[in-house]
């Protein structure tokens, strides 16, 4: 389907001189070195072994599972509200993306429709949530690579878009926001307003990183070429989100198959060619910008009205008649002991995270826990990838990958 | 008020069932989101395979691939679980399910294969090289086996461990030591 790139062909030649060079020397010097579990470069608990021959990696495999809760069990053992808190500890990075796929997962089962008010929140949360993925990803990313002032730009940034979360929900990463069939709580006073000055002041911020990175020799000169997945590899290992768009494939779910109130927003779709760290980091980049240009339309045009559906099965009795009825206490205690029936059926509501997709297969024989809760998590797809992009590269290189595919590690081990 | 799949065309489904007799061993459109094609075992990598190029579906990439636990022994389930669990005669006890996703189409299926403890169900990791993890992941906590599979070895948990554990007839809290597991001991005020 794609003609090679110059980038990969470059790369073969480079690669296959290196191979040359190193077999005179060192003749059958091949060295086995183990990276992590725990390494600082390692994004999380992973492990890499490596047969390497010089520098250059020529076989490896990746390990996982030391961050293994069995949370898919714990789904099938807790009521549908209590499991909304392990959501959070998945993708750690953009909770806010989870929680909205899992309740979405659970609403389709019951045919909840949500009022506009409550998609639009969401689809902004979402949008946050996408944000701080991106810049924690390029910063981490660069910083292993050695451009600590990127990382730190960016994180100051993540710091004050995590100041928005705190308003809406109290806590910052663990953020258990949404309910089946609404949400925890309202947009505070003024939120909006807030929001959209921090966007002029952001997006003057991401041009500022950019200029600093993008053009950079050291950076690209790390960064091209390194980490190639052909369009059909990228395919054939389900790759997703940002990563599938850099390895030349137009899709993306909020465009494609819409969800929330992505069909009512404008914002465009990046692509990019090279399939290589370099690619995923513009795409990463350019999705941030496109994130600042949904904002700023949830900003222009958030409706008003209910935050509720309007269905009494999953409604939350309100606090002040909680305290001050006895037949809603009453309702409070048992929709929060022992949960809500949710009728037989299947569900998968994919939505497209910031890694990638990210959904929640519900399967339910009635009754309020789910039968089988699978989570299909897309760091789990690209740590898969690892070890065709890292063959020949050198293990400096290997980082630079991982950073790129942005795994996270609870999300991965789930 | 349930989950229904409207929005997906019943003459395409109609004619995947002509395309395919003798394959689709059933098709689903009720309690579920979108179509459950049921294939028998022997026929899905062959079903997976022609459906990727076949006009009209190109159903050519692997969103998932997952199981479930239907039909457990319900005498051996414990307590917290039998609510939900049933016998549900005698069905097959293992489902493998594979979300199927068309890129150019832009609509999804949902493709099941019914297997019993023991009984091998073949691999797709020559049509999808994503299926290698999740199918290792497959074995590795509900004990289904795949033929044809090139690394079919634990993924999640240790090699050492005994049993899967997303059986409905494991237990949530069992827990399992060995010889080099470190011995717990009392930390604190007390001796």
């Amino acid at each position: 389907m794609l003609q090679k790139t110059d980038a990969e062909a470059k790369k073969q030649t480079a690669r296959s001189d290196e191979f040359d060079e190193h077999d005179e020397i060192f003749e059958d010097s091949k060295i086995n070195v183990n990276i992590g579990p725990q390494h600082p470069a390692m994004h999380g608990t992973l492990r890499v072994m490596c047969e390497v021959n010089g520098e250059i990696i020529e076989k490896s495999e990746c390990e996982l599972g030391y961050l293994h809760r069995a949370i898919e069990k714990i789904g099938e053992v807790r009521t549908y509200h209590q499991f909304i808190p392990f959501t959070d500890r998945l993708n750690y990075c953009s909770a806010l993306q989870n929680n909205i796929a899992y309740v979405t997962s659970v609403e389709k089962l019951m045919g909840v429709e949500l009022p506009k008010r409550n998609v639009w929140i969401r689809t902004m949360c979402c949008e946050i949530a996408r944000i701080i993925d991106h810049l924690i990803c390029v910063g981490i990313n660069a910083f292993d690579l050695g451009a600590m002032t990127f990382f730190l730009y960016g994180f100051h940034q993540r710091e004050r878009a995590y100041e928005f979360i705190e308003k809406l929900c109290g806590s910052r990463l663990t953020t258990t926001y949404t309910r089946v069939g609404g949400l925890m709580s309202d947009l505070p006073d003024g939120f909006l307003r807030d929001l959209s000055d921090w966007l002029d002041e952001f997006s003057e911020v991401i041009d500022e990183m950019d200029r600093l990175l993008t053009g950079n020799r050291i950076w690209v000169d790390r960064t091209k070429g390194i980490g190639y997945l052909s369009q059909e590899d990228a395919l054939s290992y389900s790759m997703t989100g940002p990563c599938l768009r850099a390895s030349n494939v137009n899709f993306d779910i909020r465009r494609d198959m819409p969800y929330l109130a992505y069909d009512q927003v404008e914002f465009d779709v990046p692509i990019a060619k090279g399939g290589d760290v370099f690619d995923r980091y513009l795409i990463r980049m350019t999705e941030i910008r496109e994130s600042v240009r949904i904002l700023r339309q949830v900003c222009q045009k958030m409706p008003g009205g209910p935050i509720w559906a309007d269905d009494k099965r999953i409604r939350i009795p309100d606090k002040d008649r909680v305290h001050n009825s006895m037949e809603s206490m009453i309702h409070h205690f048992k929709f929060f002991m022992e949960g809500f029936d949710c009728p037989e059926g299947e569900a998968y509501c994919p939505m497209e995270g910031p890694n990638g997709e990210v959904g929640f297969y519900i399967k339910s024989k009635g009754g309020p826990k789910a039968y089988r809760l699978r989570i299909r998590a897309p760091s789990f797809f690209m740590f898969q990838t690892v070890n065709e992009a890292a063959r020949g590269c050198s293990i400096a290189d290997l980082i630079a990958i991982i950073g790129s595919v942005n795994i996270i590690a609870g999300e991965l081990d789930r | 008020m349930t989950v229904s799949c409207k929005g997906y065309s019943k003459e395409k489904l109609e004619r995947m069932k002509a395309r395919y007799t003798g394959k689709i061993l059933s098709i689903e459109t009720k309690k579920t989101d979108m179509p459950i094609i049921e294939v028998a075992p022997e026929g899905v990598v062959e079903f997976l395979q022609s459906i990727i190029s076949e006009e009209g579906f190109e159903y050519n990439f692997l969103s998932d691939l997952t199981a479930y636990d239907f039909n457990p022994p319900v005498s051996k389930v414990p307590d917290y679980d039998l609510g939900s669990c049933r016998a549900e005669g005698d069905a097959k006890r293992f489902v493998v399910v594979y979300h199927l996703l068309s890129l150019q189409n832009k609509d999804r299926i949902r493709v099941i294969v019914r297997a019993n403890d023991g009984e091998e169900v073949p691999s797709v990791t020559s049509i999808w090289k994503s299926a290698d993890w999740l199918e290792r992941e497959v074995f590795d906590l509900y004990g289904v086996k795949f033929a044809n599979h090139p690394n079919l070895r634990r993924i999640m948990l240790d090699d050492r461990w005994v049993g899967h554990p997303l059986r409905k007839d494991y237990h949530i809290k069992k827990y399992q030591r060995w010889e080099d597991s470190l011995e717990m001991t009392s930390v604190g005020f007390e001796e």
